[in-house]
């Protein structure tokens, strides 16, 4: 027995069969479960963008989520005209099945970014990016935008959603990151989240966006005090990420030239 | 190890045979998933699956194993599991499963499961080994849930996510102590419960590699 198997013949069996019996249990598993996977990661998709847009409230069912972003009007803009594209553009049957991030390492769907204008350290930027739209009897009231940038360990990944007047801010949040919990981890404390409500991202001028995160608290008769928000302490490099990571898209290499559009009605 | 019975398989990995503090196996894991009770726990459920059944996989098939390439066939059958597990928990537990994202697949690298199975499931029959991989895996989980309890409760003032002291930044009047939220700190906790256990049973006390020898160099005058 112990010399039988021995073989070379026994051992190419062995392999073999072992191979077949394993990754017939693998890709079944791979399989079945494919359908339960998808829906939570549009669940999980939806509940960031609503949680963002301050739309979530607690204890809402996977059925209510679903529900409550289905009046969101999902399409996709070309972020250097601002217009509107058809989803065909990018190669897709629906805005719902384009993904942006991977449409960033594509050559044929992306552009580099020279690194003096990389303020969000992301290398290269999607020609398309995919926004949710909220309107109420033929009026918008709230866009949703995904941003993302580079903090101090990690790329942040979140949604920035605006109110009507599109330089309002009505919520932001990241659902994807690595920044040192207790410190740059505090970006998802809502004590902090919460100061961004209501802050303006334009001046007057409306082109160059002037958020700006700003140490020891904001005084409440600072200059411009509709444009600061209070730092992370402890987490100067986070904080300076986030800063330059939401002006990169709210400035014209990002969706200044979309949110034009819009406030103009063109689109 | 013929003579082992299910009781001692099952128990012994816990106190007296743990795989972290005896063994010192499996830190890797140990100080990355240990920042908050819940996700431990499904991490713990993971690798105490993955271990009991590779090893009974490995039981199963160890006589028509050849020789050369039984540590393949091993990682073959622990790979295939550890994928299975991480695809289960992307469809059922799909929040916990992105806290604990590479490190489910990381149990593919876990050297308790290679460990057991190679060590245990391969010069045992099926039900033992499958005790053994549930003992051990229990030992695992059980250095890692004490690990969890103190970096939750002080690094975050809270337990399976409900506070319980409510930290300075809500608002409460817990300062959070930042290190135990950070991987480091798990090597102190570990090395607290080792020492804490080798007290309890000093027989796990190591002999030192090397003594002293006594001074005997004679004065010069």
């Amino acid at each position: 027995m112990a010399k039988a198997k021995e073989t070379v013949s026994r051992t190419l069996i062995v392999a073999l069969v072992l191979s077949i019996v394993f990754s017939v249990v693998v890709s079944t598993a791979a399989v079945m479960l494919r359908p339960a996977q998808v829906k939570n990661q549009h669940l999980d998709m939806t509940t960031n963008i609503l949680s963002a847009a301050g739309m979530l409230d607690q204890g809402d069912t996977a059925e209510q989520i679903l529900q409550k972003f289905e009046s969101f009007d999902v399409r996709l803009v070309d972020l250097d005209t601002g217009k509107f594209v058809k989803p065909s553009a990018v190669g897709v049957a629906e805005p719902m099945k384009y993904d942006m991030y991977k449409a960033a390492s594509d050559p044929q769907l992306s552009t580099d970014i020279p690194s003096s204008e990389d303020k969000a350290g992301i290398k290269r930027r999607p020609n398309v990016a995919r926004v949710y739209t909220l309107s109420e009897n033929g009026e918008l009231v709230r866009v949703v935008l995904p941003i993302h940038g580079y903090g101090l360990w990690s790329t942040l990944y979140g949604f920035i959603s605006l109110e009507g007047d599109l330089n309002t801010i009505e919520g932001l949040g990241f659902y994807s990151h690595a920044e040192t919990p207790g410190l740059g981890g505090e970006v998802d404390n809502p004590r902090w989240k919460s100061q961004w409500v209501g802050k303006k991202v334009y001046d007057g001028d409306r082109t160059e966006p002037q958020i700006k995160l700003v140490k020891g608290g904001v005084n409440v008769d600072a200059k411009k005090r509709q444009h600061k928000v209070d730092a992370l302490s402890g987490a100067t490099l986070t904080s300076r990420g986030v800063e330059q990571l939401v002006n990169y898209w709210m400035g014209d290499r990002g969706y200044a030239p979309f949110l034009q559009k819009l406030r103009e009605g063109e689109v | 190890m013929a003579d082992a019975s299910a009781k001692q398989v099952l128990f012994e990995p816990i106190f007296s045979n743990n795989p972290i503090a005896l063994q010192i196996l499996g830190i890797c894991s140990a100080l990355a998933v240990t920042t908050s009770m819940n996700v431990t726990l499904v991490m713990c459920a993971a690798v105490i699956a993955v271990t009991a059944f590779s090893n009974l996989a490995v039981s199963l098939v160890r006589t028509q194993i050849p020789g050369s390439i039984r540590i393949i066939v091993q990682m073959t059958i622990i790979a295939s599991l550890v994928i299975v597990v991480d695809q289960v928990l992307k469809a059922y537990a799909y929040e916990i499963s992105k806290q604990l994202s590479v490190f489910v697949g990381l149990i593919i690298t876990n050297c308790i499961v290679m460990g057991r199975a190679e060590g245990f499931a391969m010069k045992n029959g099926p039900w033992l080994s499958f005790l053994d991989g549930v003992g051990n895996g229990l030992g695992y989980s059980v250095l890692l849930i004490f690990v969890a309890f103190f970096r939750e409760l002080l690094g975050a003032g809270s337990l399976f996510g409900v506070s319980l002291m409510p930290v300075v930044n809500e608002g409460g009047w817990y300062i959070p102590n930042g290190l135990l939220l950070l991987p480091p700190s798990a090597f102190f906790i570990i090395g607290l419960a080792i020492w804490g256990l080798r007290t309890w049973k000093p027989e796990q006390v190591e002999e030192p590699d090397y003594k002293m020898s006594r001074h005997v160099a004679k004065e010069a005058f």
